[in-house]
């Protein structure tokens, strides 16, 4: 219980420990921890930033999605339309068309019963000379009566 | 028994001191003789006598050992944590070291409201060092003198291993502490605020010849007084804390060797104070090192109105 020297050596120690602690151990110590603290910090904004991206990216997507769905109705509109017409069209080309082949079947009918009419004509001014001669007996000069024949002809 | 167990006791209460003893000065041996010395003689004191005897200049190689080597630990640990520390995930001995040095910084942040840099550091080196200090206490009373002796091959050495039971070593902290309360004091106010500090509270009277034929005096008496007697209080607190524990666990001890019944009974006890005690180390600790702080603080504190 005396008090001795112990207690100069006990008073010396003491400070150099406290020297030690503050001059090597507490900087390093407490940089690192504030360094970690910024680091945390930097991330949970970080996070919360991604957070807010997200929603706006989100929100992004369902616009242009709302806009696609409406050009795709929009051009689904036109197509719709536009066959329509098409279909509008053909059918107008196919009656005029109907109506050209119709012209030119009928033309070409009259052409042909007008040849069939001339054949039989000619056909017919033939026979009835041939039945004159049968009923005449003679022959009938055909350059003689050409003009009696044709005028047949043109009657029947 | 009863002369065993003040022996006992009285062996476990004594420092291994090693001073010098005059010449001609009589050792009494353990085994009855007497030998006087031829001349002036560094040496252990053998009998609390002869400690005391030695006067001041003699140093408890126990309390001082294991202080600076519990220091030495503490120093040493912090450092490898500190040079190693990475900002990333922290490791285990990382994690608990960063936990102490917030808890650290947290409180003295709550009490120093001043810039100085040394004050938290000084507070961990104190939080620490008393408490492994203390938890010598822990170990059980006889395990380390014991060792000592068996290795010394000395039966009677004597070996204190808790060093906050020494005086010498609670007071050589608090006049530490002191020193630093003076230097600081007198850093941040100047010497003139200082002394003024000291003889113009707490009584003033407005009259100038009254304060200094009187009321200086007064003041200056009782501010020295509640100066003085922070350090002193610092120190005997955590001193006689530790010295009651000790105690404690001492007369535990003798019980051990007192019977079945009563070494039954000692066991328990001395189980039941240890837990308790871990409690009263930690306590002490932490007092030790607000105290500190606050002392520092009002070291820092311009402010004259109190």
């Amino acid at each position: 219980m005396n008090i001795n020297l112990t207690l100069i050596g006990q008073m010396i120690s003491f400070t150099l420990f406290i020297w030690f602690c503050t001059k090597f151990v507490w900087p390093a110590l407490i940089s690192v921890m504030e360094e970690r603290e910024k680091k945390i910090a930097d991330g949970l904004e970080a996070a919360d930033r991604a957070d807010k991206d997200l929603e706006l990216a989100k929100h992004k997507a369902g616009e242009q999605l709302r806009e696609a769905k409406a050009s795709a109705a929009a051009i689904v509109d036109a197509a719709n339309k536009r066959s329509a017409q098409i279909v509008d069209e053909a059918k107008d080309k196919a009656r005029d068309e109907g109506d050209r082949l119709l012209t030119a079947a009928q033309a070409e009918i009259e052409m042909e019963s007008n040849r069939a009419k001339e054949e039989l004509r000619g056909k017919v001014s033939a026979l009835a000379l041939a039945g004159a001669e049968k009923i005449l007996g003679a022959s009938i000069d055909e350059s003689a009566n050409s003009e009696l024949v044709s005028k047949l002809a043109a009657e029947l | 028994m009863a002369g065993d167990s003040t022996g006992y006791i009285q062996h476990h209460l004594q420092n291994m001191a090693y001073g010098e003893l005059p010449a001609g000065y009589e050792r009494h041996n353990a085994d009855g003789t007497v030998s006087v010395l031829a001349e002036d003689t560094w040496t252990l004191a053998h009998s609390s006598a002869e400690a005391a005897d030695m006067g001041f200049w003699a140093v408890h190689l126990d309390s001082l050992g294991w202080s600076i080597g519990l220091g030495l630990i503490f120093s040493f640990l912090f450092y490898r944590v500190a040079k190693n520390a990475t900002a990333g995930v922290p490791s285990g001995i990382q994690s608990f070291v960063e936990l102490l040095v917030s808890f650290i910084d947290g409180v003295v942040k709550d009490i120093f409201h001043h810039k100085n840099r040394m004050i938290a550091p000084m507070g961990l080196t104190i939080f620490c060092w008393v408490f492994m200090m203390n938890l010598m206490d822990l170990v059980p009373v006889d395990w380390l003198p014991m060792a000592a002796q068996k290795i010394s091959g000395n039966e009677h050495l004597f070996f204190k291993v808790v060093p906050t039971t020494d005086v010498n070593i609670t007071l050589g902290m608090a006049f530490t502490v002191f020193a630093f309360m003076i230097f600081f004091s007198i850093q941040q106010k100047g010497l003139i605020g200082f002394i003024k500090e000291l003889t113009m509270h707490p009584f003033h009277s407005g009259k100038w010849y009254i304060d200094f034929t009187i009321l200086v005096w007064v003041n200056l008496i009782l501010e020295v007084v509640a100066l003085i007697s922070k350090p002193i209080s610092l120190g005997l607190r955590l001193f006689g804390n530790l010295y009651a524990g000790e105690m404690i666990f001492i007369l535990f001890g003798v019980m051990l060797g007192s019977g079945l019944v009563l070494g039954t009974a000692g066991v328990f006890l001395h189980l039941g104070w240890a837990i308790f005690h871990i409690l009263v180390i930690t306590l002490q600790a932490f007092v030790f090192m607000v105290l500190t702080t606050v002392y520092m603080a009002m070291a820092h504190d311009v402010d004259e109105e109190h």
